[in-house]
């Protein structure tokens, strides 16, 4: 005990009044100093334009949430920074992903820099989070980054939130046929991380694969965030066709790399973010299992429509090489396309937002977005009604993995082209909804 | 530390209100009529989140500086308290929440996070000091994965959404200006009321206890009995620092008391100060103007952005280093240089 | 162990009960009636060397934890960013000279060295001050997240184990009979999990053999016992402190290569790590090796048991031991009071 009474005698809690006078003085002071520069509410001129802008900047995401800025970068530095003959000013606030961050940085750039646009977030919960709030404050509008959850836009939508990308049930639209009808897998199992996102990616997914007439067998759920993977992997059925890969960042890197230790060789599909540009870029040898593996998603890196070509030239001559992905991934892709959208509108109306805004919504609403991951046009809760791309990750020459194209679906809706009503009826994506039917 | 210290002599004629300073008055007075001339971002934002965290902080602060137990689960007893005023009241869940009435909803959030609060100390306090942060540490790891994982009760990763306030008295109570009234009204009961009873009996035991626990053993004292209750207690400002946390941003979910804000929570008590329950408040408000706009000050500095941990860290360390009493010590320590004489060396009281 | 089976007769009819039940369960072609009970054996045998084989990288992790702990009562909260260093730099190593045994011996020394400098210039500092060290480590551990997010980014890496380590092999352990043939199966396990469980193993004898037989071992064990008196004694008590830092950080360095074979390094796992150790030794007694050992196969066994046969609260099962132990006994199964 000898080393410790030292230790304890260092945090004596002294009660000399005088002193804490003076402490609050000078904090008074200081607190003032504070007040009198978070309190300064710049003039706003009329012909600068000010955007604020949400992006992932602190913790596990700052690498997808830097390449979602180069996006709008792009986009803005494609603009002149201009938009109805007024200039841009953007105001970034980082968040770290988690809704309370999203919604903070919200309400500091609309509220204390008073901005008239909001482009963001990133994660599907910051995009719940981020339209409870929009809902408060309707003189401004919220143009969603890329978040993907379905009930941002399906559930009690906001008038002043609109949704340029699609969500995560659309982006696994057309996967499911492809399996079925080209691949010929007839029964597959389902090992996907257990929260909203994957729920949703198996959902479309389901919706597909079992009208097609394919049997779903098994879902596995993983926690978020299981590094050994090596007793699922020995669990895994060893009866079905193909596995279904719902894992995403370092989570797809340890299953991928404990995969081939353990000498797996079962047919693999894999969910949108398992085969994105960080799993893709991933370092080491884990990611090879990849190869030849359909997944589908918002964008397939190889297309060679020209608009898809210019933008990737674009992005690469815009940022030097090591401060950028070899491709862009679809966080920049999806911040790059909400930032067109209220750049043209801004064109379109002459930069007046004056009225509630109201002649810019309405070109939000009924603007046909020619992206260059194909047509985006808005549905009647300003989602996102676009192409989706059905590809299958190659190695490049210079031994680089890429997605590249199989199949193109266009105008996949959030529906998945079923009945509002019938596809409301199946319920919120979940552990074991939907169930695999071959007509809903 | 030098061991001279002035007298002050305080005439016994003054009333209890006569003897508090100037300075606190006009700094009451100041934090009063805030609303008058601040924006609604000010208000809500950067003093309401700066009294919640320091709430938080403050329970923390009320263990480890008068009862040298440095937990590290008061944000995770926060945490639970938003998450039964989720469970029990209303939010957008429908399925789970029970849309009890604020008068049972409250007082369960409160009972539940003091019984929970007071088997953590159990836990806590059958070893030694130093093992505390660890065992705190894990039990708050283990609540956030489990309610990242329960949907039954927790809702899962996604947590809920759409937890507002009662509109009690006709007040909407996340409206700006009410929200921080109600925050301040807070900060300052749990502010007076650790005050307070760190100088009741039960205070001072408890930081006999922890400057040597043998002797107040000997002397008859419960030291487990005193431990235990200290956390109990702490549990209240934590508890009603999370509901608030809990009605400011609408939401609760895992993330709320995930490991980072834990150990931001710990930043922010010993940045401020553990000497005195001002310290948490200080150490808030340093952190949420960091928070707020570090971005700005790192882009003007030429840095990235996205660097805020990296001074929240180095910041974290040179207070460790140089001034193991906060900022408070800080000041305490630049004050006393300046008083010093420069002739004989020693603390002269100016007039 | 006669002492030992005359002190505690109960405890020790348990162990053989469940030791013979083990071996039956490992070696013992299982009847239909048993695999209805608890499923196929060859998830049982696979969870359990799954088990085996992670807990034997958390007692990497763990014994330079309790070792540190044991010794200087510092709780080093920065355990897990080492941890994440060696990863990193066992990468560069293997990247560079495409040698994956040159990485181990690298990440000790860098990883070694860099707990030298934290403890000369940083823990002797503060000497006994347990408290201000433990806030120092929580400082540290936060600065070097965000350096490593800095200079790595948040990329996945990696480390690729050699061709001859890659890949499964057929073990002596039967799982079932082929229906067709009658063809015994044998378990297929992935050979750098196994060569990883032999090394820990190696390192572990090792440890126990330099604590017990070597002069400096000797040391540390009174250390360990009373710091005040060792250094009373004339020892030069300072050195002892900075080869044990230096020790510690560099089995978690080398740790970090070993995860980032068989998992991989990216921003958070020093958490991760961090709380994985936090458990193993409050498990298994604070300042004992023997019981990091014991604290980590028990978690990592859970763990892969925990994942297979109830997924959804696999991580919460550890920290329901965690809680068990410390309502039982406080100090861990083999703490001393």
């Amino acid at each position: 005990m000898g080393a410790g009474s030292k230790a304890e005698n260092e945090w004596p809690a002294s009660k000399q009044d005088h002193q804490f006078n003076r402490r609050k003085e000078v904090r008074l002071r200081n607190l003032l100093a504070v007040m009198a520069a978070a309190c300064l509410t710049t003039a706003t001129h009329a012909d600068v334009l000010k955007i604020g802008a949400l992006a992932t900047l602190e913790g596990t995401y700052t690498v997808l949430g830097e390449d979602g800025m180069r996006g709008l970068r792009l986009a803005l530095s494609q603009a002149g920074n201009m938009a109805g003959g007024r200039e841009i000013e953007i105001i970034i606030a980082g968040t770290d992903a988690s809704p309370d961050s999203a919604v903070r940085a919200a309400r500091k750039v609309v509220e204390q820099d008073g901005v008239d646009l909001v482009i963001g977030p990133l994660s599907g919960s910051e995009g719940i989070a981020l339209r409870d709030y929009s809902k408060t404050q309707p003189h401004v509008t919220f143009i969603n980054g890329i978040s993907g959850a379905q009930e941002t836009t399906f559930v009690t939508p906001s008038e002043n939130f609109f949704r340029f990308n699609m969500d995560g049930a659309q982006w696994s639209a057309g996967l499911g046929e492809y399996i079925y009808n080209v691949k010929g897998y007839k029964t597959i199992a389902t090992i996907a991380e257990d929260y909203s996102f994957t729920y949703t990616q198996v959902l479309g997914l389901a919706i597909g694969y079992c009208q097609a007439g394919g049997e779903i067998t098994e879902r596995i759920w993983v926690p978020l965030g299981t590094k050994d993977f090596a007793s699922i992997i020995a669990a895994l059925p060893d009866d079905v066709d193909a596995l279904y890969l719902g894992l995403g960042g370092a989570d797809a890197v340890n299953f991928l790399n404990q995969y081939q230790q353990a000498g797996g060789d079962a047919q693999l599909v894999g969910g949108t973010i398992m085969v994105d540009g960080t799993v893709l870029s991933s370092k080491g040898s884990a990611k090879n299992a990849l190869i030849g593996v359909p997944s589908s998603g918002p964008q397939a890196d190889t297309w060679d429509d020209p608009d898809w070509q210019a933008y990737i030239k674009a992005y690469q001559d815009e940022f030097p090489p090591d401060q950028r992905f070899p491709l862009p991934s679809l966080l920049a892709t999806g911040y790059y396309n909400a930032t067109t959208a209220a750049l043209s509108c801004l064109n379109e109306v002459g930069g007046d937002l004056s009225d509630g805004q109201a002649a810019f919504r309405s070109c939000l609403s009924t603007l046909v977005l020619d992206a260059p991951n194909g047509q985006i046009r808005l549905d009647g809760n300003r989602q996102a009604i676009g192409t989706n791309f059905v590809s299958e990750v190659v190695e490049l020459e210079d031994g680089t993995l890429a997605t590249q194209l199989v199949d193109i679906v266009s105008d996949v809706n959030q529906t998945l082209g079923l009945d509002p009503d019938t596809f409301a009826a199946i319920g919120t994506p979940g552990r074991e909804v939907p169930e695999c039917k071959t007509s809903y | 530390m030098a061991q001279v210290v002035t007298t002050e002599t305080t005439p016994q004629s003054r009333s209890m209100f006569g003897r508090i300073p100037a300075a606190y008055w006009l700094f009451g007075a100041f934090l009063l009529v805030l609303p008058s001339f601040a924006s609604n971002f000010v208000m809500y934002q950067i003093f309401g989140w700066s009294f919640i965290l320091g709430m938080i902080a403050l329970s923390l602060m009320f263990l480890a500086g008068y009862g040298g137990m440095f937990s590290l689960a008061q944000m995770t007893v926060a945490g639970l308290a938003g998450y039964v005023v989720a469970i029990c009241g209303t939010s957008a869940i429908t399925d789970i929440s029970q849309n009890w009435p604020w008068y049972v909803n409250i007082p369960a959030a409160l009972l539940i996070a003091a019984i929970f609060a007071t088997v953590v100390g159990w836990l806590a306090v059958r070893t030694e000091g130093i093992y505390t942060i660890m065992i705190t540490l894990a039990v708050a790891s283990a609540f956030f994965y489990f309610t990242r994982q329960n949907y039954v009760l927790f809702n899962g990763f996604s947590g809920f959404n759409g937890v507002f306030p009662p509109q009690l008295f006709g007040v909407d109570w996340r409206h700006p200006v009410a929200f921080y009234y109600l925050s301040l009204f807070w900060a300052a009961f749990w502010y007076f009321a650790v005050l307070y009873v760190s100088r009741s009996p039960m205070g001072l035991a408890l930081q006999g206890i922890r400057d040597n626990p043998r002797r107040m053993s000997a002397l008859g004292f419960d030291v487990t009995a005193h431990r235990v209750a200290a956390y109990t207690f702490a549990a209240f400002p934590a508890a009603i620092g999370g509901i608030l946390l809990t009605w400011q941003s609408a939401q609760i979910s895992p993330g709320t008391a995930g490991v980072g804000p834990v150990i931001d929570i710990l930043v922010i008590a010993v940045i401020g100060g553990l000497r005195h329950p001002v310290g948490p408040f200080v150490g808030a408000f340093v952190y949420v103007i960091l928070k707020s706009f570090s971005i700005d000050i790192l882009v003007a500095l030429g840095l990235g952005g996205e660097r805020f941990q990296l001074l929240i860290g180095l910041g974290f360390l040179v207070i460790v280093f140089w001034s193991p009493d906060g900022l408070l010590g800080l000041w305490a320590k630049l004050r006393d240089l300046h008083r010093r004489d420069p002739l004989i060396g020693r603390l002269v009281r100016r007039l | 162990m006669r002492r030992f089976a005359r002190l505690h007769p109960w405890w020790s009819v348990w162990i053989a009960i469940a030791t013979l039940v083990l071996l039956y369960l490992t070696f013992a072609i299982w009847p239909p009636w048993l695999i209805g009970l608890i499923g196929k054996k060859k998830l049982f045998l696979n969870s359990l060397f799954n088990g085996i084989t992670l807990g034997s990288l958390y007692f990497l992790i763990a014994s330079g934890f309790t070792l540190i702990f044991g010794l200087m009562r510092n709780v080093n909260l920065a355990h897990g960013s080492l941890y994440m260093m060696g990863g990193y730099i066992g990468y560069l190593i293997g990247d560079w000279t495409g040698y994956w045994l040159l990485a181990f011996p690298v990440a000790f020394m860098v990883v070694g060295l860099f707990g030298v400098i934290l403890q000369y210039f940083v823990f002797r500092r503060m000497e006994g001050e347990d408290i201000r060290q433990t806030l120092v480590t929580i400082g540290i551990s936060i600065v070097l997240a965000d350096i490593m997010l800095w200079a790595f980014g948040g990329d996945f890496y990696n480390i690729s184990p050699p061709s001859w380590l890659s890949g499964p092999i057929e073990t002596i352990f039967v799982t079932g009979v082929k229906r067709s043939s009658g063809d015994l199966i044998y378990l297929k396990y992935p050979l750098v999990r196994l060569a990883i469980f032999a090394a820990s193993l190696a390192i572990g004898l090792g440890m126990w053999l330099a604590i017990n037989r070597t002069r400096i071992g000797m040391l540390i064990r009174a250390g360990v016992d009373d710091r005040d008196i060792l250094s009373a004694s004339g020892i030069r008590v300072q050195f002892v402190f900075v080869a044990v830092f230096a020790f510690g950080a560099g089995l978690a360095g080398m740790a970090g290569v070993v995860g980032g074979t068989f998992q991989s390094i990216a921003p958070g796992e020093d958490i991760r790590f961090l709380l994985a150790s936090l458990v193993v030794v409050i498990v298994g007694g604070m300042g004992s090796i023997p019981g990091a050992a014991l604290g980590a196969v028990i978690i990592g066994i859970a763990e892969q048991f925990g994942s297979v046969y109830f997924p959804t609260y696999a991580v919460v099962v550890t920290f329901l031991i965690m809680v068990l132990v410390l309502a039982f006994r406080p100090t861990g199964l083999l703490g001393r009071n």
